[in-house]
């Protein structure tokens, strides 16, 4: 009721890479492979320390990462590591006031010096680093 | 001085021929919240122009065929900041919209999302002009050039040039609109009073920079901002909100004094 009066777009809103721009898909992939990682993060906690079970349990374990299945999520989580390293790097220049241009007379048609070439080539820097690290790391994991 | 050639009669020929139609479909998001009612759309045909904006076909449809329409509007020339408004899903100025640019036959206009709806297509401003005045958008400064013994604070070019940008601000909303932060938080300052506050703290004649910086330095205040630059997208004046927010952020993280 109280989202519907403020009219706020909510996280369907936060979370609709389109309509502004590489940048806003940018976010979006950096919010996306946080949240994966984060996942990541936690499964990999749990997947170690299942070594306390014994070494039965950690074979088991180790087992299922040797699937196809096991092998394609590796693949997707140097996928993410990659991007959000890459595009954390950027972001992080780019809050201390680094590459995002200089204030200066506006003139029409008003194009944003902040979200200048530089900027836009980071981002798709950032998604071809990711896409090589996963064909690199595909072609291990399932060269065998 | 920029000569206007006239158009070559190759050049008018064609022009006749492109697919400008000659009426749309407008739809405008009907809603009264007070009152307990449901956002719903209403559609209008309109006769347009080239040349005819967003704003004046609204107010054609409240001149020929529905009063009720609620907008709010006033210079038309994209320098009050009344109408702003979702255009094709989209935050934009309505006078500064033309609809032959949108390249669609049928036009959505809905009221800008992250303010609460008062009627129609006109918005509540309350929460934006409290986070501007929690900016102190004013010189601060012990003295003043308005006294006799006082001098005028002289500024060079390049003393202007750091923060007149950010001074186009007209305090239309559309920045507050697009940003994701703001669609889920909501008491993020935003990035119109972020901006603002730094178009002060970048004023050489302006001491106030620490007293700003405090209000700012808040969970709900600059650390918010990610970066998605699509306030700066949507500007309509050219301030890019995105820039001065960075910009402000550096103060804060030591990379400026």
């Amino acid at each position: 009721m109280a989202e519907r009066l403020s009219n706020r777009e909510g996280i369907k809103g936060m979370a609709n890479p389109t309509r502004y721009g590489i940048e806003r898909v940018a976010y979006w992939l950096q919010r996306l492979t946080g949240l994966g990682l984060l996942a990541y993060l936690i499964g990999h906690i749990y997947e170690t320390s299942t070594i306390v079970n014994g070494k039965i349990a950690w074979d088991k374990m180790l087992e299922f990462t040797q699937t196809p299945q096991g092998h394609i999520f590796l693949t997707l989580v140097i996928g993410m590591c990659v991007f959000h390293t890459a595009n954390g790097i950027r972001v992080m220049l780019g809050h201390g006031g680094i590459g995002v241009g200089k204030p200066g007379q506006p003139e029409y048609p008003y194009k944003a010096a902040s979200l200048n070439y530089k900027q836009r080539l980071c981002i798709w820097v950032s998604i071809a680093l990711a896409a090589l690290a996963m064909m690199y790391g595909a072609s291990v994991l399932f060269g065998d | 001085m920029a000569v206007v050639a006239a158009p070559k009669p190759s050049e008018e020929s064609n022009a006749k021929t492109t697919n400008q139609p000659n009426t749309i479909t407008l739809r405008i998001a009907r809603s009264n919240p007070s009152e307990g009612q449901e956002s719903a759309f209403s559609e209008f045909q309109i006769p347009v122009q080239k040349w005819t904006t967003v704003l004046e076909a609204i107010l054609y449809v409240k001149q020929n065929l529905d009063h009720s329409v609620a907008v709010r509007y006033s210079c038309r020339q994209a320098s009050c900041g009344s109408c702003g408004m979702k255009i094709n899903g989209r935050p934009a100025l309505a006078c500064y919209t033309k609809i032959s640019e949108l390249n669609s036959n049928i036009i959505t206009v809905e009221p800008m999302n992250n303010f609460p709806i008062i009627r129609d297509l006109a918005v509540d401003f309350k929460q934006l002009i409290a986070n501007h005045k929690k900016m102190k958008p004013f010189i601060i400064r012990e003295d003043s050039e308005v006294t006799s013994e006082s001098k005028e604070f002289i500024q060079t070019p390049q003393d202007l040039e750091k923060f007149l940008q950010f001074s186009y601000c007209i305090k239309c909303g559309l920045c507050n609109s697009a940003c994701p932060t703001m669609a889920t938080d909501t008491s993020f300052i935003g990035p119109q009073g972020l901006a603002q506050a730094y178009r002060y703290v970048a004023d050489n004649r302006d001491k106030g920079k620490d007293d700003r910086l405090k209000i700012i330095d808040d969970s709900h205040g600059i650390w918010r901002c990610h970066f998605a630059g699509s306030c700066s997208h949507v500007c309509p004046k050219g301030v890019d909100p995105a820039m001065a927010i960075q910009l402000l952020r550096g103060y804060l993280l030591g990379f400026k004094k």
